[in-house]
């Protein structure tokens, strides 16, 4: 197994890589924490705000099913943007970065 | 070609054994009721608390104590049924057995899983027999709080997508072990990355086997015993013989069976809703049986509701999960512990790039929610057609609902059908189980056989064909294991145990993988403190919790028992005796009370130390601050020397250790 041997340290200092961490890191942990604070809103809400929860919006349907049923698109949302940003944005800087080390 | 005639044999004797297991429950068929109903009268005092419990619903814990219904599958389709997914997944077995030859192949299917593939799998591998029966289940009887409690079982996978899931494929190989032991000393951490490994995978496999013989005595009548053999001997049969490949087909499968299963009955449902969402909910608000049954619930708190607005509060929150700091802690255990749980991780060691892991997280999220929305209308729709009281009749826990819900909707078509449907979504749970139990067994035995064996024991030297067969002859043995476990824990409380896999791979493994992927200082000591902490907090404080059985409290309240029935007894004119029914109730409870006045939980104590059910909100920190302190008062150079090179290497993917090229 031939494996090709990289001068890791200096990787780390190219821009390209510091620009793509410094991107990457903002959005996965921004988002990871948008993601964490908005799914527990649902059982601190569920609990402590239940007079919310019971406002009936679509016939019979209440904010608190409509809420919990967004947690579900909210999710989805979030991977979706996830990819197209990584798709676009971290494959092609870590492309570049590789080609650039070739 | 040798070994493909001993895989042929052995998946022949396999299946032979799985139909000898079946003639064996043919005499016992008359006395299935029975059987069914002795074990359930003994735990009565710990599946008491399940109907009640913050935690996982169990599967079949919750087994109605005194059964006054029974729902019976047609046993002849259901075993043609189970039959087939038997024979097709033995097929597999065969064919992939033949590409099993390196250690990157038994571990990682060779790395040569793509990501669509594997996103399937995630989701087989995920959701267990509870998500599937349990859930709608729990809506079927208490309405909103079991939609609410699926929707962290969802969320959770935004961690691992955004966290964990391209890091660990550019930075690892086959285990936690190898992410872990990167730029530390290799063996110690080897050593405990495996023991947590194995402490999540055999709360959680004991769980599902438990789970699993409970459904299949209830749902055809098999004994329990028998049913734990059958499964552990396919699940084996898969692992040993299949490894990663075998089992990625087998979860891919089951996910497959199981949307499919689940739109066919949320159409047949949302048919006779007209497809019209609102007036859905409107037969909910107005449907009688619904109201009164709800209004009954309340009732136990002290309040009166009737009508409309009993129908109204069956889609609000709070009959069922009335705790919402132990909701905040299990919502903690989840949104961490999908991520630290061995068999998800290992998921992504199978496919070979990181853009490919990516693409199997944001699958696996629109399969997983996408069943939890139907599940929503399993749930209510069982609710109306067949009424929370009824659902209740048959098990306690609701665990039938789905199953009930498919046979009247069947037979609503054709009689036959509604057998057809039954026998069909009972082969969907055959299923279920056995791609969940072959991934945890997969998973423990890497933890054993390449951590500990592999690179603790050997030194990292074993060639291919030693790691393969140390890895076959590991799985064996955790199989076997398992089966006895299964047995001999028939009693668990499952959900208790599912609570206690999440914390412990919440609390012990996430801390240590999230600071070995991003904290520059992190090192051997926060590694072995982060999982040694976090793994012994969560179990700690599980055992000093209300989950544990107190024999004290049990005798205080068969005491208040005694007394009201002395007081009616003292009130009653002289020699006059109470009736019957009294008698037999005041001797019942003064045997309780003798049998338990100096009894202690099993750890000595008399009454729960910690308030809460599940140990996620104590236990994280606890794992987090441990890994932390424990960094920094031993520094390493070693590890900030090297963490360039695991920096770059998880974000880039350079140098990734490629599972094909072996």
């Amino acid at each position: 197994m031939a494996e090709k041997t990289y001068d890791w340290a200096a990787i780390a200092k190219n821009p390209k890589f510091v620009e793509l961490h410094h991107k990457k890191t903002a959005f996965l942990f921004g988002w990871w924490i948008f993601s964490t604070v908005y799914y527990f809103l649902l059982p601190i809400g569920a609990a402590y705000a239940p007079g919310l929860f019971k406002i009936q919006v679509l016939g019979h349907i209440n904010f608190g099913y409509l809420f919990a049923l967004s947690q579900f698109f909210v999710s989805w949302g979030i991977a979706i943007y996830y990819a197209h940003v990584a798709n676009k944005d971290f494959d092609r800087l870590t492309r570049e970065l590789v080609s650039e080390l070739h | 070609m040798k070994r493909l005639f001993v895989a042929i044999g052995c998946a022949l004797c396999l299946s032979v054994a799985a139909y000898a297991a079946e003639p064996a429950k043919a005499p016992a068929a008359p006395d299935a009721k029975a059987a069914v109903a002795a074990p359930a009268a003994t735990p009565a005092a710990a599946t008491a608390t399940a109907p009640v419990d913050a935690a996982k619903p169990a599967v079949a814990p919750a087994a109605a104590p005194a059964k006054k219904k029974e729902i019976k599958a047609d046993r002849t389709i259901t075993i043609t049924m189970f039959a087939i997914i038997i024979a097709i997944t033995m097929g597999i077995v065969v064919w992939a057995a033949k590409h099993t030859k390196t250690a990157a192949d038994f571990y990682a299917a060779g790395g040569g899983i793509t990501g669509t593939q594997n996103g399937w799998a995630i989701a087989g591998d995920y959701m267990s027999a509870a998500s599937f029966l349990g859930i709608s289940g729990l809506i079927s009887l208490y309405g909103y709080d079991g939609f609410m409690y699926s929707v962290g079982w969802l969320v959770a996978y935004i961690t691992v997508l955004l966290i964990v899931a391209e890091p660990c494929r550019n930075a690892g190989k086959y285990t936690l072990g190898d992410i872990l032991s990167f730029r530390t000393e290799p063996k110690p951490v080897r050593a405990v990355a495996a023991l947590s490994t194995v402490t999540v995978a055999t709360f959680y496999l004991t769980a599902q086997m438990v789970g699993a013989g409970k459904l299949m005595q209830l749902l055809i009548g098999i004994p329990y015993k028998t049913a734990i053999i059958g499964v552990g001997i396919l699940m084996v049969g898969y692992v040993v013989f299949g490894g990663m490949t075998a089992t990625t087909w087998v979860q891919i499968i089951k996910a497959a069976l199981l949307m499919c299963g689940a739109f066919l009955l949320s159409v047949l449902v949302m048919v006779k809703a007209g497809f019209n969402p609102i007036g859905f909910f409107d037969e909910i608000v107005n449907n009688p049986a619904i109201q009164d049954y709800t209004s009954k619930l309340v009732l136990k708190d002290g309040v009166i509701l009737n009508g409309l607005d009993a129908g109204q509060r069956f889609i609000e929150p709070g009959l069922f999960l009335k705790a919402p700091l132990d909701q905040i802690s299990l919502g903690m255990a989840l949104v961490m512990g999908t991520a630290g749980m061995p068999h998800i991780l290992m998921r992504f060691f199978t496919v070979p790039t990181a853009q490919a892991a990516r693409k199997s997280v944001i699958i696996a999220m629109f399969l997983i929610g996408g069943f939890y929305i139907l599940t929503t209308l399993l749930g209510f729709g069982a609710a109306i057609h067949l009424t929370p009281q009824g659902i209740k009749a048959v098990d306690a826990g609701g665990n039938m609902a789905t199953m009930m819900l498919a046979q009247q909707m069947g037979a609503d078509i054709a009689p036959v059908l509604g057998d057809i449907f039954l026998a069909f979504l009972c082969a969907v749970a055959f299923a279920t189980i056995l791609a969940v139990v072959s991934g945890l067994v997969l998973s423990a035995s890497a933890a054993i056989a390449h951590d500990i064996y592999v690179n603790v024991v050997k030194d990292g030297h074993a060639d291919q064909h030693e790691q393969v067969t140390a890895a076959r002859i590991t799985s064996l043995v955790v199989g076997a294991v398992g089966i006895v476990i299964g047995i001999l824990a028939e009693n668990q409380n499952v959900a208790v145990l599912v609570a206690l896999a999440f914390a412990v791979a919440a609390s012990g493994n996430l801390p240590v993988v999230v600071m070995s992927l991003f904290w520059k200082k992190f090192n051997t000591a926060g590694v072995i403190a982060g999982l040694l902490v976090g793994t012994i907090a969560a179990i700690g404080l599980l055992v000093v919790s209300p989950n544990m059985t107190y024999p004290k409290a049990i005798a205080a309240s068969a005491q208040k028992t005694i007394e009201a029935l002395e007081k009616k007894q003292a009130a009653l004119p002289a020699g006059a005796a109470l009736d019957e029914k009294d008698a037999k109730a005041l001797e019942k409870a003064q045997k309780t009370y003798e049998a338990n006045k100096d009894g202690k939980s099993m750890v000595g104590l008399d009454k729960p130390i910690f308030p809460l059910k599940n140990p996620g909100i104590v236990s994280i920190p606890l794992g987090f601050l441990a890994a932390i302190l424990a960094t920094l008062a031993f520094p390493s150079r070693k590890s900030e020397e090297m963490w360039d090179e695991i920096y770059v290497r998880q974000n880039t993917g350079l140098g990734m250790a490629k599972a094909v090229d072996h």
